[in-house]
């Protein structure tokens, strides 16, 4: 027992009385067992949203994106808007599984694999806003570097944008193989206990014959340790490059040097808020209450509040630098006295009430630990994060350098419907995975269970005394 | 010659790293070992060397830069030059600060994947490989000692590992 100590004043991870064996049946009930009603209701209602945004892409695809409400003046707007909220969305996961591996954080261990599939699926959804609005999606290889009809002109390595490709697709195959690799001792775990063939069949494909060796850990720890060393980087310079589309261009408001630290603490705060969200329906309707706790919202929390207040104070430095040039054109910039009187200052002031105001309520201790309030904030998060975006991108063009071309954006029902669909793909994807995927890194939790379980602590406390 | 093989099942991490050393205090080789998750210190006591796949990481990184060096220098500089932004293309020097976060993407793209597919090559995991696992309790809540029988003798073995606590030991036929 004494290899196992942690100090008694650390709160358990692993709620209850449980055994190895206890695990393994929590996480294998939701995939063995039946699906309730309310699980089809959730399905139904994003598959409805995914299939009226899937209207909305061949709309857009078929007539052009002349059905968006961009004009000659704002080319930008909810599309990358919501690239920009997707992708920053998708920044928590492989935060919490290659950050806090490196920290040695242990409470990781239950929302890692969730955060993971999150992160997945929200960059399915960033990837697909770039490729839509190329107005000719059949041509979007075209963004590789690869010989082409043209003779060989090749794609522009100088351009922010081609660095995003880079960087985008370079996270998602990482994230990808990082998960899956994670997910190899569970789906061995599923194999072995199913008693359906068809079941048997699928999770031994998946599990690539995982077999458990003392050899194979030993290379499995030492993949994940160097994965979570690359991942780690990499989370921080994709958000980097994202906010390098704007920060390398010449608009008043965009042209910030503190854009790239700003952006990747907008993306983890919006990434956290996300998996919050997420996490605070799941452990309800998949009975993990014992393994997401409220220490672990707690933690979260803190995560929040600590990358939110990054946030608040990149806003209060833009706010007080345009001021502060005395150019009039600082003053039409998504920070400024002149957005929050002007004609987005609904947009403007949603961003502070949502962004800043509300996520201070988790300085008392009480809210952060409450399941309920975590979750209207996580939300309210969520809401003030996309603003954000759309501030910096919406607000910024609809008053550039010259007073004529002045425009204003005004969604169409295809831009809205498109959102829509992504938030519905999104969620049958998530929807589908919690029923199908272990969805808590059991050989990992069962690894700290000695360490951290409730029962283990109490038995070795009670010692002390 | 009979290819016999001893199975002794545990059912406790702390139970097993114990039963190990005392196997090893007796000069008897450990084929293998099958756990659920992965216990802590497992490989120095059963004498596994360290693995090197990290190496292999850094070696696979430094050809991912190398590929993007070459790649950004043949494309933007080599084969059709472009004045982009009246941004300097007469070197791939002198370009090079607009191509570093290329040159990063790719160290890490290679590190990653060809580490990861490494490793599926040397531990033998692959789509349509079938597990090798002996009882399907080993990736739920028990841990599997396969120890070769055609050196040591059947009875002593045996009776040194209940010693060491097993709760279940099967001698099998190894094809």
């Amino acid at each position: 027992m004494s290899s196992h100590y942690e100090a008694p004043i650390r709160e358990p991870l692993v709620l209850g009385e449980k055994s190895y064996h206890d695990i393994t049946v929590d996480i294998a009930r939701p995939i063995e067992g039946k699906a309730n009603k309310n699980w089809y209701i959730a399905f139904t209602i994003s598959l409805i949203a995914f299939i009226w945004g899937i209207g909305c892409i061949s709309y857009t695809i078929g007539t052009g994106i002349g059905v968006w409400g961009l004009n000659k003046n704002i080319g930008w707007a909810w599309d990358i808007t919501n690239f920009v909220w997707w992708v920053g969305i998708g920044h928590a996961g492989t935060l919490i599984s290659a950050v806090l591996l490196l920290f040695r954080q242990r409470w990781r261990m239950a929302i890692n694999r969730s955060a993971e599939a999150m992160t997945i699926f929200a960059v399915f959804q960033a990837g697909l806003f770039p490729i839509i609005h190329m107005g000719r999606p059949w041509n979007g290889y075209w963004v590789m570097p690869i010989p082409n009809q043209f003779g060989t002109l090749w794609v522009n390595f100088n351009s922010p944008l081609l660095w995003d490709v880079f960087a985008i697709s370079t996270y998602l195959s990482v994230s990808l193989v990082f998960w899956w690799t994670g997910l190899l001792p569970d789906f061995a775990m599923l194999r072995d206990r199913a008693v359906k063939p068809f079941q048997k069949k699928i999770y031994a494909l998946l599990s690539f014959g995982w077999s458990g060796r003392a050899k194979d850990w030993q290379r499995f720890e030492e993949v994940s340790l160097v994965l979570a060393g690359l991942a780690t980087p990499l989370v921080l310079s994709v958000h980097t490059i994202v906010s390098m589309d704007f920060a390398t261009s010449i608009n008043p408001g965009w042209h910030s040097t503190i854009f790239p630290p700003y952006f990747v603490a907008g993306a983890i705060f919006s990434g956290f808020a996300m998996v919050q969200t997420l996490l605070g329906i799941m452990r309800k309707v998949t009975n993990l209450e014992n393994y997401i706790t409220r220490l672990h919202v707690e933690y979260m929390n803190m995560v929040i509040m600590f990358t939110g207040g990054i946030v608040a104070v990149a806003y209060a430095t833009e706010f007080f630098i345009a001021w502060y040039t005395g150019s009039p054109y600082e003053n039409f910039t998504y920070m400024s006295v002149g957005a929050a009187t002007g004609p987005y200052g609904w947009a403007f002031w949603s961003l502070i009430l949502f962004n800043i105001l509300i996520p201070q309520l988790l300085w008392i201790r009480k809210f952060r630990r409450s399941f309920i309030i975590s979750f209207l904030i996580s939300i309210a998060i969520n809401i003030g994060m996309w603003f954000e975006r759309f501030d910096i991108i919406a607000i910024v063009l609809s008053k550039g350098h010259l007073p004529s071309t002045w425009a204003r954006f005004e969604p169409t029902f295809v831009d809205i419907g498109i959102f829509i669909g992504t938030i519905g793909f999104f969620g049958v994807l998530f929807l589908l995975y919690a029923r199908t995927f272990p969805v808590i890194a059991q050989a990992e939790v069962k690894s700290i269970l000695k360490l951290s379980g409730e029962n283990y602590k109490k038995l070795r406390d009670g010692n002390h005394e | 010659m009979s290819n016999k093989v001893i199975h002794a099942l545990y059912n406790d991490d702390d139970i097993l790293m114990d039963a190990v050393k005392k196997v090893k205090e007796k000069h008897i080789h450990i084929d293998e070992i099958f756990t659920p998750f992965p216990v802590h210190g497992l490989d120095k006591a059963m004498g596994l060397a360290p693995t090197r796949l990290a190496v292999t990481a850094f070696m696979y990184g430094l050809v991912g830069l190398g590929f993007s060096i070459w790649m950004t220098n043949y494309m933007m500089i080599q084969d059709w030059p472009q004045d982009i932004g009246g941004k300097p293309n007469f070197s791939w020097f002198l370009n090079m600060p607009a191509f570093v976060p290329i040159m990063f993407e790719m160290t890490i793209f290679f590190a990653a994947h060809f580490m990861v597919i490494t490793f599926y090559m040397r531990s033998r995991i692959w789509p349509f490989k079938s597990a090798e696992n002996p009882d399907v309790r080993t990736t739920d809540d028990h841990f599997l000692m396969e120890i070769s029988i055609h050196n040591n003798n059947e009875e002593e073995l045996t009776s040194l590992l209940n010693e060491t606590g097993a709760v279940e030991i099967n001698v099998i036929e190894k094809h």
